[in-house]
């Protein structure tokens, strides 16, 4: 039998039972658009994830003292004092897989300029730091090397000291702002970069010379940790082994002793935070694939039902010379046509869902062409195999017994 | 003349619960091409019972079945299908039209499973038929909007449809009055004289009248099988009705 006359005979048959039809595929357009639709949603926010980290630097290197305990967690970091000024100017001269590092040396309290004051940890560093944390200055300058040397009292600031500070919209560059009650002159201003992944704001900062920050503000000569980048994202594992060697030889730790710091990637940042939400991508397809499944159990009922219904006109095909073939094929390509629309109109859905909640809720969302592939795979192959079974039994219907049929 | 049906000791048998119910019982004979039977018999004979098996629609519990010289019981169930398909026009006993499709589809339904026949071809044969049978004006109708006797009709278009050169009917009169079904024996004697072979099962003596041979059953027993001498004319017999007979 022509291919033509199998779709025409399925349409007709679907035709005839429009709302069944439809209340059938309904399984399968929720099942098909929840998949395109949470796909969407794990996508985009494990790439917006991995976009923002990149954002803060990707290639940047975390220094912290203390070692890690099993957890993973940090043993008071701040009361240990491990690493030094010393260690700093070893893995600046010594590192080989680092293109930039800055010691960093924070110090709490308030900014405060004129009536106005703000509350700010202020960031002691050197001038590596801009590259390293991805900084720019979008007027005046940067302290430079000497500046640090000297212990300057001079400072660039992120937006939202300008913002709080200078509420009139006066220009800071040249102004003083005090800190502590230390005078700080205002000598450049950074680029906006709005909130990080984390969702903390990356303008609410004050960077001034780590030299200047110890010797006014903290009062030490400890560093609370020591920044740096990686020649290159790839170079990540490279440049931590690197740094290991050179502090472990500086700290005079014997072999198979712990490190009394430890030394953090953002590779190894975004691989952890990928990793969870792609687990979350997985556990949403899983949900998203059941409800599928029952979408086909819904098929194969339906198609169960139409078969039995239609016994007497089965009967009938095959009294007047159909094929075991063309009744199998018939009722098959009529599953494959319910489950094959149904998915139609899910991928439809489902991609009109997904812009409607990037829209409305601003979530990061991306529809991949491969989820939408993989919906039609499932679904022709829903199709055949819900389909199969209610086809064969209508395909072996003996014709006498399925005519005399009520 | 060539033999083109014959059946040697063919029984039937239906096991229903425990017991054997037996529609045939040891039945043997042979029709020629060209020949006209009617098959009469009380209700329970077992006249349909023998008819589905000469279609090929069933098999029998025992005996041989010589199709056209061909064994039937050696044919596998898709050969048997094409052969219904090409060479069997059958008139069901209950219509057995599709609902809700026109009498112009349901017509074409043999052919949509022949291979040889492309759209246009299958329109136009389906056409003819609804012609021969005097439904050309009738061919967009569901069968629910047909009466009775025009679904008869629309029925044995649709075994005319493939050019069959077996043609048989289970009670293809059954349900229609006298005029009617002195028409349609018109088209089976005019059917027959273009040489094709038709086997009749009827309740009516007069309409086997008609036919050229009269096989009679009883308890699933051929029990009479005799030659009509001289068969009526259904054309002659249509014009002697009184005209206003319907009124
Ligand atoms: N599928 C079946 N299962 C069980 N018994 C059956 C079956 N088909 C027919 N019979 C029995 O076989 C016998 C013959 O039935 P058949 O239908 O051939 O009679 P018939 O001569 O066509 O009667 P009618 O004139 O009423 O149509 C009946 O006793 C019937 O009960
Ligand atoms: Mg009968």
């Amino acid at each position: 039998m022509q291919v033509k006359n199998l779709i025409k005979i399925a349409f007709k048959a679907i035709g005839t039972n429009k709302l069944r039809s439809f209340l059938t595929m309904l399984g399968i357009i929720i099942g098909v658009a929840s998949v395109i639709a949470m796909l969407a949603i794990g996508q985009g926010s494990s790439q917006s994830i991995t976009s923002g980290i990149s954002d803060m630097g990707s290639n940047m290197m975390i220094i912290m003292p203390g070692s890690e305990n099993f957890r993973g967690l940090r043993m008071g970091p701040s009361n240990i004092q491990s690493l030094t000024v010393k260690d700093y100017k070893d893995l600046k001269d010594k590192a080989t897989y680092l293109s930039a590092v800055s010691p960093v040396t924070n110090g709490g309290g308030q900014a405060i300029y004129g009536s106005n004051n703000w509350p700010v940890s202020i960031l002691g560093a050197n001038t590596d730091i801009l590259s390293i944390r991805k900084y720019k200055i979008k007027s005046g300058d940067m302290f430079t090397e000497r500046d640090v040397i000297a212990s300057a009292k001079v400072c660039v600031i992120g937006k939202t000291i300008v913002d709080n500070l200078f509420v009139n919209g006066e220009d800071p560059i040249g102004k003083t702002v005090r800190f502590n009650k230390i005078p700080f002159k205002v000598i450049g201003v950074l680029t906006t970069k709005g909130e990080n992944t984390m969702g903390q704001d990356q303008d609410d900062v004050i960077i001034s010379p780590y030299t200047t920050v110890q010797k006014r503000i903290t009062a030490n000569t400890y560093l609370q940790s020591i920044f740096a980048s990686a020649v290159s994202e790839n170079m990540s594992d490279k440049a931590a082994e690197e740094i290991t060697a050179i502090l472990r030889q500086n700290h005079k730790i014997k072999a198979g002793d712990e490190d009394d710091f430890s030394v953090r990637s953002q590779q190894e940042l975004i691989k952890t935070l990928s990793s969870t939400s792609q687990i979350l991508t997985v556990l949403l397809a899983i949900i998203a694939g059941i409800s599928l499944l029952v979408g086909g159990i819904g098929i194969m009922n339906i198609m169960y039902v139409s078969v039995t219904e239609r016994t007497r006109e089965i009967g009938l095909r095959i009294a007047v010379g159909a094929q075991t073939n063309n009744v199998l094929y018939q009722f098959l390509f009529e599953s494959v046509l319910l489950s094959f629309t149904g998915g139609l109109i899910g991928i439809t859905l489902g991609v009109a869902t997904s812009f409607i909640i990037k829209s409305i809720l601003q979530w990061p969302i991306t529809v991949s062409t491969y989820s939408i592939l993989l919906s039609f795979a499932v679904c022709t192959f829903t199709g055949i195999f819900f389909g199969w079974y209610p086809a064969r039994k209508a395909s072996r219907l003996d014709p006498i017994e399925a005519l005399r049929y009520e | 003349m060539k033999t083109i049906i014959e059946i040697k000791d063919l029984k039937r048998e239906f096991l229903v619960g425990e017991e054997v119910v037996k529609a045939l019982r040891s039945i043997s004979f042979s029709i020629e091409e060209g020949e006209f039977v009617t098959i009469m018999g009380a209700s329970g004979s077992g006249k349909s019972t023998l008819l589905n098996i000469l279609g090929c629609l069933d098999t029998p519990t025992e005996g041989e079945y010589l199709l056209d010289g061909m064994s039937a019981r050696k044919m596998t169930k898709n050969e048997r299908a094409r052969f219904r398909n090409k060479k069997i026009g059958f008139v069901f006993q209950s219509y057995n039209l599709l609902p809700r499709t026109t009498a112009l589809e349901n017509v074409e339904l043999p052919l949509l499973y022949n291979p040889d026949i492309n759209g246009k071809q299958r329109r136009l044969k389906a056409m003819q038929a609804l012609n021969a049978v005097s439904l050309s004006d009738r061919i967009h109708h569901t069968p629910n909007q047909l009466s009775g006797g025009q679904q008869q009709r629309v029925a044995i278009a649709r075994a005319l449809v493939n050019d069959p050169v077996l043609i048989l009917a289970d009670e293809a009169t059954g349900n229609l009055d006298t005029r009617t079904s002195y028409e349609l024996m018109a088209l089976f004697q005019q059917l027959n004289e273009e040489g094709k072979t038709i086997v009749f099962v009827t309740h009516e003596p007069d309409i086997a009248g008609f036919s050229k041979r009269n096989i009679v059953l009883k308890d699933g027993k051929v029990i009479k099988d005799t030659l009509v001498a001289r068969p009526a004319s259904a054309l002659e017999a249509l014009s002697s009705l009184p005209v206003n007979e319907e009124e």
